[in-house]
Formats: C-alpha cells, structure tokens, sequence
C-alpha cells in the first residue's frame, strides 16, 4: 500500500503545482459570482436556476479535471521517460495503476470539497439555510463517479497513445451516459432485432451514471434526503464498475513493453 | 563468489513494423554472469542490443525465451529490483519536484523509513554537490545537474548491483570524472557495477571484466586484461577486432 499511496502522492503535488487546475476553478467561480450578482426579473426563486447552473458548471469542470488530469498521466510518463527510473524500483505496474487511480481520484475529492463549499456558501448567502446532508450526498455520489470516468479514463490512456485523442473519446462516453444512457431501454423496445438486442446489451453494460448526476435536484429543489442505504447501494455499484476498468487496466498495461 | 546478475539464453524479439516482415531479433541466446563485487563492462556498437538486455533486467521488456535473474530472483517479480540501482541513459524526472522531493519519493518506494531517508538524502545531495539548490524545481536544474540528480536517485536505496546505461553520455568532462570517481568508490566498497558504455579508456580503467556483444549475439567475455593481451594491443583495438571492423583504405 506504501507504494500506491507513494505514487498517489506525486500526481496530487502535480496537479496542485499544475495552472490549469486554478484557471478553470476561477473561471467556474468567476461565472457563478457573475450569475449570483443578476436577479432577472426579480424572481425571489432565481436562486434554484443559479443552482441548477452552478451545479451543472462544476459537474463539467470536474469531468473536465478528472478526465485531463487521469489521460495525461501514463502516456506523460513514457513521453518524458519518466516511467524507466520510476519501474526500476520494487514496484509492480499494478501498483502503478492503482497508485494513478488514487492520485487522480483523491484530487477530484479535493477539487470537489472546494467546489461545493463554494456553491454551498453562495447559496446561502441568498437562503440564510445550510442543507449540509444534502450537499454531503450528492458530492459524495458525485466523488464516486468521478472514479468510474477516472478508471475508464486510465484505461483508455493505455489503450489509446495520445492523451487528447483519449480525452476526447471518454468525454463522449461520460457525456452520452449522462444524457441518453438512462432512455436506451426505451430506444431498444422501439427498435427490431438484432439491433433491439444490442441496444439491450450496451444499456445492461454500460456504468449508469445518471442517479449521481440527478442528485443535482437534491440542492436545486432542496428535496428530502434520499435513503442512505441507496447512497451506499449507488457507491458500491460504481465501485464495481471502477474496479472492472483499474483490473482491465492493469491487465493492459502488464502486457506492455515500457521502453 | 556469488553471482549477482545471471541471464541464461536470453532472447528478445521486436515485431517488425513492416508488413509481412520477420521479426527483429534483438538479443539472441545471451549467457551472461555477474559476480559480487566486480565492475562488469557491457560493450557493443550502436544498436548492438546493450539497452535491450539492460531493458529485459530491469522487467521493461518481456523475453521471448529464457530467463533473467538479479540475486537469484526472477527479474518479472518487483522485488529483484529492490537492491539495485538504475541510471537511465537519459535522465528525465519529475520536473515539478524538487531534487530533495524526488528522493523521498523514490526513498518511500524503496520503503527507507522517514530518518534513514532524510540522512540518506543529505549525503547523496552532498556527494552530487547539489546542496545548494535541493530546494529548487528541477525543471530549473541544467543538464548536468539532472545527470546528478540521477546519480542521486540511484544511490538511494543502498544499492548492492548499479545499472548503468551509458551513465557518462552526454556529460562534461566533470560530470564523467564524479561518476567515475562514484563507480571507483561503490567498488572499493564491495559493490557490484554493471554498466554499458562506448567509452572504452574509461572502462578498460575501471572495469574488472567485460562482455562484448554484437547484433544481439555475445562474442566475448573475460577479463579486461586477458582480452586486450590476446589482441595485442588496447581495448579499442580488442573491441574492433571482435566486431568484425574493416578499416577501409582510400583508394
């Protein structure tokens, strides 16, 4: 575990002494202020929409950190030979990958922390109330799924040889789950066979990351807290998702020559 | 005296990009053995499959037959590295770390506890003469000086068996003489030392013994002393004899 937390430490210390990070957490703050500062129309309830954008600004920008950050890791490593003196060591490639998971995820973690302090104190300059529990719930399944794009994210990095190409493809994945992964059932049921049984497939196969994404609704509509025991049911099941894509990666990534 | 590092019938294939190609062969059925406590010179020209072995020792590059080992231990599992040392032919590291940074990672892998490591880390930083700016991003570091800081990193486990890959390639004539001076050292201190270079004064001045291959084949290993009394003359000419090099006469 040494070894993990070891690695998981240096992408941490990257991404904090990286500029990137910072520009789209300014810009992400600097547009919510910006929103914050207009009442069109003078509409008491404005602040839901604030929200509701908010929300929606930093589920892009953490896809966006989580997905750039994880997609440069490996190939920046062989690029700049980095990997050579790092694999010399008694470490295993299996630890490296799960050393990058850790790194990429815990930052997301902390990415998120000052994301939703943020919307979380925004909010209540305007509704004098704190709904921690809320928040609390939908950042956590909102961390859990910053794993999954993380894990998927590490193994297309192996797959694929340019982080950008990388990128591109998971952000279209991540983008078509949360929009249209939650109606392929619907879309299978219109369709005729074979192409009914393959919609059915891709829908049963597919890591539904739409219930984290929905829990958005929990802080616009300050809606009751939902079961705790689903909260876990959810965890664990992209838990699973992100342990197939980290154990599909490593098998990937054993099989490689590094030099 | 125990063997250290041992390959037997090493083979290393490359698939040819080329369409409908053969493959390459990299090393063919490499026999080699390292004992405690030499300087084991690893000679051949360009592309002769040195980086290749080397590759295959530290568990980048898969065989395609036979085997490796480092202290009687597979060279696949991590542990066989956990006693040696590395320093690539290019080094390159974290350049948003500081020197002193990169060894403590590196320390913490190698799982040196906390004081150890800071002890260590002073020493190292002291004998690369890089004390000074232990502080400073080695992105600000020059070439040299990350040439140093690789050195460095090499040293910080203690290592009983130093890789080197072409460790003297593109340093000053300084940086050649401190690695020298590093490699004389870790040998009056019983350690063993592998390396592969083209600078064949400098190896004929440290080396105990010697392998030289070609075209991924080994055609000779021996004593410095034996090879170049048996071609009647210096290492150079021993070298060339054995690789076959014609001089060609102007006509």
């Amino acid at each position: 575990m040494k070894n993990i937390f070891a690695v998981a430490g240096i992408v941490i210390k990257e991404l904090y002494r990286r500029k990137d990070f910072y520009v789209l957490f300014i810009l992400t703050i600097l547009i919510c202020l910006i929103m914050a500062s207009v009442n069109v129309f003078n509409d008491n309830q404005i602040i839901r929409y604030l929200k509701e954008l908010c929300l929606l600004l930093i589920w892009v920008s953490s896809l966006v950190i989580a997905i750039t950050t994880t997609a440069r890791q490996i190939p920046a490593e062989k690029e700049n030979r980095t990997l050579l003196p790092l694999l010399a060591k008694p470490l295993s490639r299996t630890q490296l990958i799960f050393g990058k998971f850790l790194g990429c995820w815990l930052a997301c973690g902390l990415v998120l922390i000052c994301f939703y302090v943020f919307l979380g104190a925004l909010a209540a300059s305007r509704e004098h109330s704190w709904p921690l529990l809320n928040y609390f719930q939908a950042a956590f399944l909102h961390w859990f799924t910053l794993g999954t794009v993380v894990a998927l994210t590490l193994l297309g990095s192996l797959v694929f040889a340019a982080p950008s190409s990388n990128s591109t493809i998971c952000f279209v994945i991540v983008a078509t789950i949360l929009c249209i992964g939650r109606y392929l059932d619907a879309v299978a049921l219109s369709l005729s066979e074979p192409f009914r049984s393959i919609i059915y497939a891709i829908y049963f196969t597919i890591p539904h990351l739409e219930i984290p994404f929905e829990m958005r609704n929990l802080i616009i509509h300050d809606w009751p807290l939902i079961g705790w025991n689903f909260v876990a049911l959810d965890a664990i099941y992209l838990s699973a998702y992100t342990m197939v894509f980290l154990v599909a990666a490593c098998l990937v990534f054993r099989r490689k020559a590094v030099n | 005296m125990s063997v250290i590092l041992k390959t037997e019938k090493l083979r290393v294939e490359f698939a040819n990009r080329e369409f409908l190609k053969s493959v390459k062969v990299a090393l063919s059925s490499l026999d080699l053995e390292v004992n405690a406590g030499e300087v084991f010179g690893f000679l051949g020209p360009n592309g002769a499959g040195k980086t290749t072995a080397i590759n295959v020792l530290l568990g980048f590059v898969p065989p395609k037959s036979g085997a490796a080992y480092l202290f009687g231990i597979d060279v696949r599992q991590p542990i066989a590295r956990q006693r040696i040392g590395y320093l690539p032919e290019m080094t390159y590291y974290y350049k948003f770390l500081t020197a002193e940074e990169l060894l403590r990672f590196y320390a913490k892998i190698f799982g040196v506890p906390r004081k150890e490591a800071d002890k260590r880390i002073d020493q190292l930083l002291k004998l690369v003469e890089l004390e000074q700016v232990r502080k400073r991003p080695i992105k600000t570091y020059s070439k040299g000086m990350q040439q140093r800081v690789g050195l460095a990193q090499a040293l910080i486990n203690k290592p009983d068996l130093l890789i080197l890959d072409e460790p003297t390639s593109g340093l000053d004539p300084l940086g050649r003489m401190k690695v020298r001076e590093i490699i004389q050292r870790l040998k009056n201190e019983g350690k063993t030392v592998f390396f592969s270079s083209h600078e064949l004064g400098e190896v004929e001045t440290v080396c105990d013994r010697v392998a030289i291959i070609h075209q991924g084949e080994l055609k000779t290993v021996g004593r410095v002393t034996d090879i170049i009394e048996k071609h009647h003359g210096n290492l150079e000419k021993a070298f060339l004899d054995i690789v076959g090099y014609q001089p060609q006469t102007a006509s």
